[in-house]
C-alpha cells in the first residue's frame, strides 16, 4: 500500500503545519486550477502597465469597433482599446477587493479579540454595536454611504471595509471565547504574561484558520459589491476603468445586442474571479480543518461557516467530517 | 419558553434604539434631520420661527429625542424632490416589493431545499458534484450581469418576456401579465440566494446524517428511505429556518439593484432614485424601515427555532 502513497509516513511526520495544509489543499483539483487561474489574472493585472498594448484612457481607434488584429478585444464607444481597459480594470477591482478585505479583517479581528477576551461591558457593547450594523441591509448601507460621501476609489474601499467587519468580529469573538478556556491560555494568564502577549501570541495564531477562510469569502463579496456599485455609477468613477463600470454601457439596448465585446469580457472576468476565490476559500477550509478525516474528495464539497451565533455557525463549520 | 421570548424582546430593544441613533447620525451627515421632517416648502420668515420651534439651537441629544418623537408618530419627513410624505411614499411602493420578495423567497426555497437534501444524501455522486458547482456559480454571478444576460436571452433574442415594468404599458395588467413581468427579476434574485442556500442546507443535512441516532436507526433495520424522511428531515428544519431568516436582509438589498434594472415599481426603485438624487429623507426612511424589519425577522427566526426544536437550550 505504501507504493501508492505520494508521501511516505516519515515525510508526513516531519511536516510543519503549513506543509500539511498545502498537501491537503493539493487534493482539491478544482481549487488548484482556480489558484492557477487567479495567479495568472493577478500577474496580468500587476503587469498591466507593461503588457497593455495601449494606454487605457487614450483614444486610439474608431468608435465601437469590433475585435480585430489591431484591437484584440475591440474598442469602446469613445475609441479606447478594450483589452488595455480590461487589464487596468482588473487591477482596480483586485485592489479594491484586497484592501477592503484587509481593512474589514483588521477591524473585525481587533474588535473580536477585545470583546471576546475582556468580556463584561466591553463585550456587550461591541456585540450590540455589531448587531446594529448587521441589521442594516448591507447593500443599502453601502449605497447610502456612497451617496453621502463622494464616490471614488478610496471612498469605495473605505466604505466596503467599514461595512464588512461584523461577520469577522463575531467569528473571532466566538473563537476567543472558547480559546480563553483552554489550559495553555489559562496558564499564560496565571503566569502573569502581558495581555498583549496572550492576545497576539497565544490566541490569535489559533484563530487564523477560520479568519483566513472567512476573509476569502469577504474578498469575493467585496469584489461583487464593487462591481455592482460601479455599475450603478456609485463606485469607481470614469474615466478610470473598473470591471463594474465597464458593464455600465450594456444598459443600452444597442450595446447589449450588437456589441457583445463591450460587456461580455468584463462580466465573465468578474464571474471567473469570484468563482475562483470561492473555490480556493472552500478548499482552504477543508485543508485547514484539523478534525476532518482526510479522504480524497472532490472540490467544492463543503460550505464556509456562516456568522450566526449560538453554535449554529459551528454546526456548518464541521461539514462532512468523517466519510 | 415565554421567558426566552421576553428576554429576546428586551435584548432587541437597545439594538432598536441603537439603529435609530445610527440612522440619526447618518442623517446629520447629510443635513439637519429636524429640518427634513418639516419639508422644504416654507418661507424664510417661517424658517426663523420654525427654528425656535424645532429647537435647532438645542443640544443634539434633545434634537434626537424630538426627532424620535416625530418618528413614533409616523412622520418620517418629506422628500426633497417631490415634497411627498416619506411614509406615504413607502406605503404605496411597499406592495410590489413584498410581492417580488415573497415570490423570490418561495422560488429559491423550492430550488434549494430539495437540491441541498438530494446533494447531501447522495454525497460524492455526480449529481452532488453538479449541484455544488451550480450553486457556486449561482452565488458568484453578479446580479446585474445575470439580469443583462437574461434580458438578452429572453427579451432580445427570444422576445417572449417583457424587459421591464410591472404591467405592460397601456393595459391594466392582470395576474398573467404581472407574472410574465415577474419571471426575470424573480429568477435573478432566487438564483443568487439559492446558490448560498444550497451549500448551507447541504452541509447541515450532512452533519445530521452522521449523527449517532441515525446510525442507530439504520442499525435497527429501518429502511433507508424511512430513516431519511422521518428522522433526518425533521431535524433539518432548523437549518432551513435559519436560511429563511438569513434571506430577509439579503432580499432587501438584492431587490434594490434588480428593481432598478427591471424598472419594477417597488421600494428598491424608489430607494435607488432617491440615492441618485441625494434625497436623504427618503433614503433614511427606507434604511430605518429595513433595519427594523431585519431585526424583527431575526427575532422571529430565533423564536421559531425554540418552537421547532425544543432541544435547543438558550441561556
Amino acid at each position: 500500500m505504501d507504493k501508492h502513497r505520494v508521501t511516505t509516513y516519515e515525510d508526513i511526520a516531519r511536516e510543519n503545519y503549513w506543509q500539511t495544509v498545502w498537501r491537503r489543499f493539493r487534493h482539491h483539483r478544482l481549487a488548484c486550477v482556480s489558484l492557477a487561474v487567479l495567479a495568472v489574472i493577478c500577474t496580468a493585472a500587476i503587469l498591466a502597465p507593461v503588457i497593455a498594448p495601449y494606454d487605457p484612457e487614450e483614444i486610439a481607434g474608431p468608435f465601437g469597433a469590433a475585435p480585430s488584429f489591431k484591437f484584440i478585444l475591440g474598442t469602446d464607444q469613445i475609441g479606447r482599446d478594450m483589452l488595455s481597459r480590461l487589464l487596468y480594470a482588473t487591477r482596480i477591482s483586485l485592489l479594491v477587493g484586497v484592501l477592503a478585505t484587509a481593512i474589514s479583517t483588521a477591524i473585525g479581528v481587533i474588535l473580536g479579540l477585545l470583546g471576546g477576551y475582556f468580556g463584561g461591558w466591553l463585550d456587550i457593547a461591541i456585540m450590540r454595536f455589531t448587531d446594529m450594523v448587521m441589521s442594516f441591509p448591507y447593500i443599502l448601507l453601502v449605497l447610502v454611504a456612497a451617496a453621502i460621501f463622494e464616490p471614488g476609489l478610496w471612498s469605495i474601499i473605505l466604505i466596503l471595509g467599514f461595512v464588512d467587519w461584523p461577520g469577522i468580529a463575531r467569528l473571532v469573538r466566538g473563537n476567543v471565547l472558547s480559546l480563553r478556556e483552554t489550559n495553555f491560555v489559562k496558564s499564560s494568564i496565571v503566569a502573569g504574561m502581558p495581555v498583549r502577549h496572550i492576545l497576539f501570541s497565544d490566541i490569535l495564531p489559533n484563530t487564523v484558520a477560520p479568519i483566513l477562510v472567512y476573509a476569502t469569502s469577504v474578498m469575493a463579496l467585496s469584489m461583487l459589491d464593487e462591481a455592482s456599485l460601479s455599475f450603478l455609477g456609485m463606485g469607481v468613477q470614469p474615466p478610470a476603468a473598473s470591471l463594474g463600470n465597464m458593464l455600465n454601457s450594456a444598459q443600452s439596448m444597442t450595446v447589449l445586442t450588437k456589441q457583445p465585446w463591450l460587456w461580455l469580457p468584463p462580466g465573465l472576468l468578474i464571474v471567473i474571479l469570484v468563482v475562483a476565490i470561492n473555490f480556493v476559500g472552500d478548499a482552504l477550509r477543508d485543508a485547514l480543518d484539523p478534525s476532518a478525516v482526510m479522504t480524497i474528495r472532490k472540490a467544492g464539497t463543503a460550505v464556509p461557516g456562516d456568522e450566526k451565533e449560538d453554535g449554529k455557525g459551528s454546526h456548518a463549520e464541521k461539514g462532512e467530517g468523517a466519510v | 419558553m415565554t421567558k426566552y421570548i421576553i428576554k429576546r424582546l428586551l435584548i432587541a430593544l437597545p439594538t432598536l434604539i441603537g439603529i435609530t441613533i445610527i440612522d440619526y447620525a447618518i442623517m446629520c451627515f447629510a443635513g439637519s434631520p429636524l429640518e427634513m421632517m418639516q419639508g422644504a416648502r416654507i418661507s424664510q420668515a417661517a424658517v426663523a420661527a420654525k427654528e425656535a420651534a424645532l429647537g435647532l439651537d438645542k443640544p443634539f441629544y434633545i434634537q434626537y429625542i424630538m426627532w424620535l418623537g416625530q418618528l413614533l408618530q409616523g412622520n418620517m419627513g418629506f422628500s426633497i424632490k417631490s415634497y411627498e410624505a416619506v411614509s406615504s411614499m413607502i406605503g404605496s411602493h411597499l406592495g410590489p416589493t413584498l410581492l417580488l420578495m415573497g415570490v423570490s423567497l418561495i422560488v429559491s426555497l423550492i430550488m434549494s431545499v430539495p437540491a441541498g437534501i438530494y446533494s447531501a444524501i447522495h454525497q460524492y455522486s455526480k449529481g452532488d458534484y453538479a449541484v455544488v458547482t451550480a450553486s457556486f456559480f449561482g452565488s458568484s454571478i453578479p446580479g446585474f450581469f445575470l439580469s443583462l444576460l437574461l434580458v438578452y436571452i429572453f427579451n432580445v433574442t427570444l422576445g417572449i418576456l417583457p424587459s421591464g415594468g410591472m404591467v405592460t404599458l397601456g393595459t391594466s395588467g392582470g395576474a398573467g401579465d404581472v407574472a410574465a413581468h415577474m419571471v426575470m427579476p424573480v429568477l435573478v434574485l432566487s438564483v443568487s440566494m439559492a446558490g448560498t442556500n444550497i451549500r448551507y442546507i447541504r452541509s447541515a443535512v450532512l452533519e445530521i446524517l452522521q449523527q449517532d441516532y441515525l446510525r442507530t436507526a439504520r442499525a435497527k433495520g429501518i429502511g433507508r428511505r424511512s430513516v431519511i424522511y422521518k428522522h433526518a428531515l425533521r431535524n433539518a428544519l432548523v437549518p432551513i429556518v435559519t436560511v429563511i431568516g438569513m434571506q430577509i436582509p439579503v432580499l432587501f438589498g438584492g431587490a434594490v439593484i434588480v428593481e432598478q434594472l427591471f424598472s419594477w415599481p417597488g421600494l428598491g426603485l424608489m430607494t435607488m432614485s432617491a440615492i441618485l438624487n441625494r434625497d436623504y429623507p427618503v433614503i433614511m426612511g427606507v434604511c430605518l424601515l429595513s433595519a427594523v424589519v431585519v431585526l424583527l425577522a431575526n427575532l422571529v427566526t430565533d423564536i421559531v427555532y425554540a418552537v421547532v426544536n425544543p432541544a435547543i437550550q438558550y441561556d
